[in-house]
């Protein structure tokens, strides 16, 4: 027993200074900034070298290519953060696209009607993976790779040839820029992070997934719903990948079953979210960096154009800067001290 | 007797074997050249190139990882294959080598990625499928190379020397033979289990783990370039994407085969099962009259069913 007037040691070290509280929010957020220096300084070299300049079609023209790999990159995010994958985004980006070839069109209630459809789709497409994930036990890759296959397939049966129109209204709300110049694609995805990502990230389910990602054992000890998290994670996936599917109906105004788009969607989100600074083991990073992600990715292919490369080594340039990117990363073995840690 | 059988048989590839026999039949309802010799043949004849790339596909995923430059390592090796061939005189001798030391190259380069940068596996050979076809693009548009496959190629995938059995299926079983004795006989394959189930535990029993997984890396580099080289012998030239269909299968083959897709658990064997499932499904579907569309979606919810009946994780409450 301790007797309750017992002093504390005196030999106690005294606490190092305490570091300034934004000094840890910089670094849980690190990823994301580099991503958006990065990405701010390719854009900038872009609109100079651009010979139209810094118009507001430019803009625009970039914001809606940037977007819609953004919303494909922040769905990808969802699943990463709790160290799974769902390689179905691409899929579901290319059913939704369909889908809404076919029913956003017709008078505003039929709009209306049609838009849900898609948006329930992405949602019905991501509660389907979250199912086999969490409740089938299947390991993620492989799972969503199979339900990727079910999606392209009704993607296919609904669009057997491109076609379909969708509803002008709605295409320039979502394409177009508002009066100030401020293209219509940026306001909803910072739409999405405010009312969607935010309140997310900071409700039980999302502080959750980042704790299975973290680690699993430790979620399940703490009494976290680990299987609801998990499994919405693959839900929010399938709904912002039918954001994009509809963004992408917007830009093309038409629906095709495009398989090779798809798959190049599928795999370009995957990098989109490790140059957004979230790791693939999940745990840490988020959405918004996925965003910046995104937008230095297609930066890239822009500023190859302006800076009159030859469009054929274009692939080539692509792929050795998302190399290099990533590589970056491999910098943190410098200040690994022990071996161990390298080896997981 | 029979227990100790079963008990040493993976319950997964039993489970894959009486897929493979259910496939049988059910295509032989359907239609009754489906049990013939040459049919099956040809089937097999197919299945190789697919089985040479899943060889490598496996070994990658028995360390925990995963190889996603298949694709373009593929095409990479065919048009190396056809592009040497238009060397002249000695082009013809080393088409056949010259597609394997590029695909092993390329595999090399991602094993130091993941080995050495310690780069998750899955960005970094996207990364390099990137610049595979990056190159492939330069390679096949700056100047007119060769595309045609030489006579030497031609041979290895179409031509049946022995016993009528396409040459194709030689070096397949070849190739399988060569891993599943290294998996299964070596301290090399000893070590690559122990990477998948833990580097760590591997590293301090003194395993030098970063050689191990870059030499695995290297030999899924070398069995894409191969079989590659293969296809564009089969199809008589080299072409973009040709590679594209062997990705997934790949690794859906191994997967149904009973191997791990978190590593260090699976066996040559059952990969073997894998392969002939997938195919004998691609090839159910396509001669059973489904549009496109159905034939996506059967395949995505066979895959699924199977997966759902045998190759789920242990249960824990964890």
């Amino acid at each position: 027993m301790i007797e309750p007037s017992a002093q504390p040691k005196a030999t106690t070290a005294p606490s190092p200074p305490r570091r300034p509280d934004w000094t840890y929010h910089f670094a849980a957020q690190r990823g994301a900034w580099i991503a958006l220096l990065i990405f701010a300084a390719m854009f900038t070299l872009f609109a100079c070298e651009h010979p139209a300049g810094f118009s507001h079609n430019v803009i625009n023209t970039a914001a809606n290519k940037g977007a819609l790999l953004a919303l494909v990159a922040m769905a990808q995010t969802f699943p990463v953060l709790t160290s799974g994958l769902d390689l179905s985004v691409g899929m579901v980006f290319v059913l939704t696209n369909c889908v809404a070839s076919t029913l956003v069109s017709g008078s505003p209630w039929r709009v209306a009607v049609g838009v849900s459809a898609v948006l329930g789709t992405g949602l019905a497409c991501g509660a389907l993976n979250g199912a086999v994930v969490v409740w089938g036990r299947l390991q993620p890759i492989i799972a969503t790779l199979a339900t990727g296959s079910l999606f392209y397939g009704a993607a296919l049966w609904l669009r057997p040839s491109p076609g379909g129109t969708v509803d002008d209204g709605l295409a320039e709300a979502l394409t177009g820029s508002l009066p100030g110049g401020i293209p219509c694609s940026i306001v909803l995805l910072a739409a999405l992070v405010f009312f969607v990502w935010l309140p997310y990230r900071h409700s039980v389910l999302g502080r959750a997934a980042y704790a299975v990602g973290s680690s699993r054992q430790a979620a399940f000890m703490s009494g976290l719903p680990v299987a609801r998290a998990q499994f919405a994670t693959y839900v929010l996936s399938g709904f912002f990948s039918a954001v994009g599917g509809l963004l992408l109906t917007g830009l093309t105004l038409s629906g095709e079953a495009n398989a090779m788009l798809g798959g190049s969607y599928n795999l370009s989100s995957v990098a989109a979210v490790v140059v957004g600074g979230t790791s693939l083991f999940g745990g840490s990073g988020g959405a918004v960096g996925s965003i910046f992600g995104a937008f230095v990715l297609r930066t890239i292919g822009d500023l190859l154009f302006v800076l009159d490369l030859d469009p054929l080594w274009q692939p080539l340039f692509l792929g050795v800067v998302l190399l290099f990117s990533v590589g970056l990363s491999s910098l943190r073995l410098l200040r690994i001290k022990n071996r161990l840690d390298i080896y997981r | 007797m029979l227990s100790a059988w079963t008990r040493k048989v993976d319950k997964r590839v039993l489970a894959s074997l009486a897929c493979i026999v259910l496939l049988l039949l059910g295509g032989s309802v359907y239609s009754r050249n489906f049990l013939s010799l040459a049919y099956l043949l040809q089937q097999l004849q197919v299945a190789s190139f697919l089985g040479i790339v899943a060889t490598g596909t496996m070994i990658v995923i028995l360390l925990g990882h995963i190889d996603l430059s298949v694709p373009w390592v593929v095409t990479l090796g065919g048009m190396m294959a056809t592009a040497a061939g238009g060397w002249g005189r000695i082009g013809g001798a080393v088409a056949i080598p010259f597609a394997f030391v590029c695909g092993l190259g390329m595999g090399l380069v991602n094993g130091i990625g993941v080995a050495y940068l310690r780069i998750p596996s899955m960005i970094f050979t996207l990364g390099m499928n990137a610049i595979a076809q990056g190159l492939m693009v330069v390679h096949t548009s700056g100047f007119a190379p060769q595309e045609r496959a030489t006579p030497a190629m031609h041979f290895l995938s179409v031509d049946r020397s022995i016993l009528g059995i396409p040459n194709a299926v030689w070096m397949w079983v070849l190739t399988g033979g060569l891993a599943s004795l290294l998996l299964s006989r070596t301290a090399f394959g000893r070590r690559v289990y122990a990477i998948g189930n833990s580097e760590r535990a591997a590293y301090l029993s003194r395993a030098n783990t970063k050689l191990v997984i870059m030499t695995c890396f290297g030999i899924s580099g070398a069995c894409s370039g191969l079989a590659g080289m293969l296809l564009a012998g089969y199809s008589t030239k080299a072409y973009q994407a040709m590679g594209d269909p062997y990705l997934m299968p790949a690794i859906a083959a191994v997967v149904i085969g009973g191997t791990s897709i978190l590593g260090g658990r699976g066996t040559y064997y059952g990969t073997v099962t894998g392969i002939i499932v997938v195919t004998l499904l691609q090839s159910i579907l396509s001669i059973v009259q489904v549009p496109e569309a159905g034939r996506q979606v059967i395949y995505g919810a066979v895959i699924l069913a199977m997966l759902l009946t045998y190759g789920r994780e242990e249960k824990s409450s964890v």
